[in-house]
């Protein structure tokens, strides 16, 4: 499965609003599998590091409990044309990282 | 058993410690484990702050259905203006591990926007660190599960 | 569980209230049809009613906002698009047989040569079979990332289904309008005991949709899924929710229904993908 991430980042007034979505399953590890009845291994993303420029704006923590395909948004103060990175790695150790322009 | 969760906890360790070198210059913050396990609501506070003991505040607002269409997509948005917000905590205490997720906000606004698993009606809690103690909100949210089968 | 959903199927009405007539024209069962669901919800304007059971339900519309507003099939679309513009092996593409990604409202057709109904999923299948290309399968995956992004291309333009003045075309309207009237299952029930007299009723915690917009909008993404899928995983799950065995994906009888169904919304905006509960 291809790892995806989407990330939407406007400024307006001097600050930015960030929407990022990314693509991963978020198995809790508590989830049966319907027809093996045998459990789901846990498979979540457990951190995730937004960064504007190389400043760290924001650095979040999660578990199974955070939707499947996890939508985050935030705020900071930043400017058109900075770019925005946001990188994750999860449980298993898969990661991922993408980086768009602020609009 | 022990191994296995021994083994699990190296992983991660140097799981986060890539991500570390994949990012330079980031602050490094451990991955809070023991507070995401915990089954507990008080405990998971305690096992991330040292406190499970917080101050109701109305600075702190949150944004979510009072009645949950599907359990598995509910909605959640937290602001506050309270000053120097270090982080912002999302916990729901009916899910089996109520700690969801925690924002460490370096200096960015206070403001974020996500869509959790509640397993049931429950109150959502959100916990802002800011100047060294905790202050809190909460809202309950009706879960009701979907009829229509496949 | 099983006994709640008997109960309270049972406190639903059940005895259908003024169907279509069994030997009306496809016109006249389509403005009939719209009418009866302007009529039961004055509050929702006609261009709404693609948004299924939000066009309904105010509280629940503003979750289903909140998430449309970065809504999880976005990247789906985007692996549409490269699946789509990605040349076969044969170096012939997808719009080879589309000409254009954006043409969801226009489909189910009825193909006047075969005599049988084409959908966007069997008309992918027949474009890769064409191409040399394994066949894809019906309900979800690849397909749906396929019709997200045709879907999304397609969006604005109105549903625009044609059955043509051919006995054979007629035969799949009005078998897909049998189906969608014939009591099945266990529980004894049709489509349109469930989208048509109780529209807007309550069954278990779910409030039901009216049918006028259900095929304005697929692929869609449900929560419950977790992912995206086409009509006819969504028709076997009503099926199966009577207890009535469902039919194959892209069998005749789906493939009527889905003629039928999405004949009746007729006028509205495409709008897929879209979320659901
Ligand atoms: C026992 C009641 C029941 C019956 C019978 C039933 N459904 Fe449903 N159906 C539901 C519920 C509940 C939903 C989810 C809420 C909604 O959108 O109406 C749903 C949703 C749908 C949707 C998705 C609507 C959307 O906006 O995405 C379609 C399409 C649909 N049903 C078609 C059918 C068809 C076709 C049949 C007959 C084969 C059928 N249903 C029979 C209860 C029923």
């Amino acid at each position: 499965m291809a790892k995806k991430t989407k990330i939407r980042a406007k400024e307006k007034d001097g600050i930015v609003i960030a929407k990022v979505l990314m693509s991963h399953p978020m198995e809790t590890g508590l989830r049966k599998d319907k027809k093996t009845g045998k459990k789901i291994p846990a498979h979540f993303i457990q951190e995730v590091i937004a960064k504007a420029g190389d400043k760290t704006v924001l650095e979040a923590f999660w578990a199974g409990g955070v939707s499947k395909n996890p939508y985050m948004s935030f705020k900071y103060k930043g400017a058109k044309g900075e770019m925005l990175t946001i990188s994750w790695i999860d449980n298993q150790g898969g990661s991922a990282s993408k980086s768009a322009k602020v609009k | 058993m022990k191994r296995r969760t021994l083994l699990k906890t190296s992983l991660a360790a140097s799981v986060v410690m890539a991500v570390g070198s994949v990012i330079p210059g980031r602050v490094m913050a451990a991955y809070p484990k023991a507070a995401f396990e915990n089954k507990d609501a008080a405990g998971a506070l305690n096992d991330m702050f040292g406190t499970s003991d917080y101050a109701e505040s109305g600075d702190i607002k949150i944004k979510a259905p009072e009645i949950a269409e599907n359990g598995a997509v509910v909605p959640v948005q937290v602001s506050s203006s309270i000053a120097n917000i270090e982080s912002i905590s999302i916990v729901v205490s009916g899910n089996p591990t109520p700690m969801i997720a925690s924002f460490n906000m370096h200096g960015s606004e206070g403001f974020v926007s996500t869509r959790i698993k509640m397993g049931k009606t429950s109150d959502v809690l959100a916990v802002v660190k800011a100047g060294g103690s905790l202050h809190a909100t909460r809202q309950e949210v009706k879960v009701t599960i979907g009829g229509c089968g496949g | 569980m099983r006994k709640t959903i008997y109960t309270i199927v049972v406190s639903l009405i059940t005895s259908m209230i003024g169907t279509l007539a069994l030997a009306s024209t496809p016109t006249e069962d389509l403005k009939a049809f719209q009418q009866y669901y302007m009529d039961r919800f004055p509050d929702t304007p006609k261009s709404d009613f693609n948004n299924g059971v939000y066009s309904i339900d105010a509280a629940a519309r503003e979750t289903f906002e909140s998430i449309e507003e970065f809504a999880p099939y976005e990247i789906d679309i985007e692996k549409g698009e490269e699946l789509y513009h990605k040349p076969f092996a044969n170096g012939g593409t997808y719009n080879d047989c589309f000409g254009e990604p954006g043409v969801r409202h226009l489909y189910p057709q009825f193909d006047s040569e075969t005599g049988k109904i084409v959908t966007l999923e069997s008309a992918i299948n027949d474009c890769r079979k064409a191409a040399g290309e394994k066949k894809l399968k019906y309900k979800k995956g690849t397909i749906a990332e396929l019709t997200a992004y045709m879907a999304y291309e397609s969006r604005g333009n109105v549903f625009d289904i044609k059955i043509p003045n051919d006995p054979r075309a007629l035969a799949h309207y009005n078998r897909g309008k049998r189906h969608w009237y014939s009591k099945r299952g266990q529980l004894n029930m049709a489509c349109a005991d469930c989208h048509w007299t109780n529209a807007g009723n309550m069954l278990r915690a779910e409030r039901l949709g009216p049918a006028f917009g259900h095929m304005t909008h697929f692929p869609k993404y449900r929560a419950k899924w977790g992912n995206l899928g086409t009509p006819h995983r969504r028709f076997a799950g009503c099926n199966s929710q009577v207890r009535a065995k469902p039919f194959k994906a892209q069998s005749d009888e789906y493939k009527a229904l889905e003629y039928f169904l999405t004949y009746m919304g007729n006028g509205l905006e495409a709008n897929g993908p879209a979320t659901r509960k």
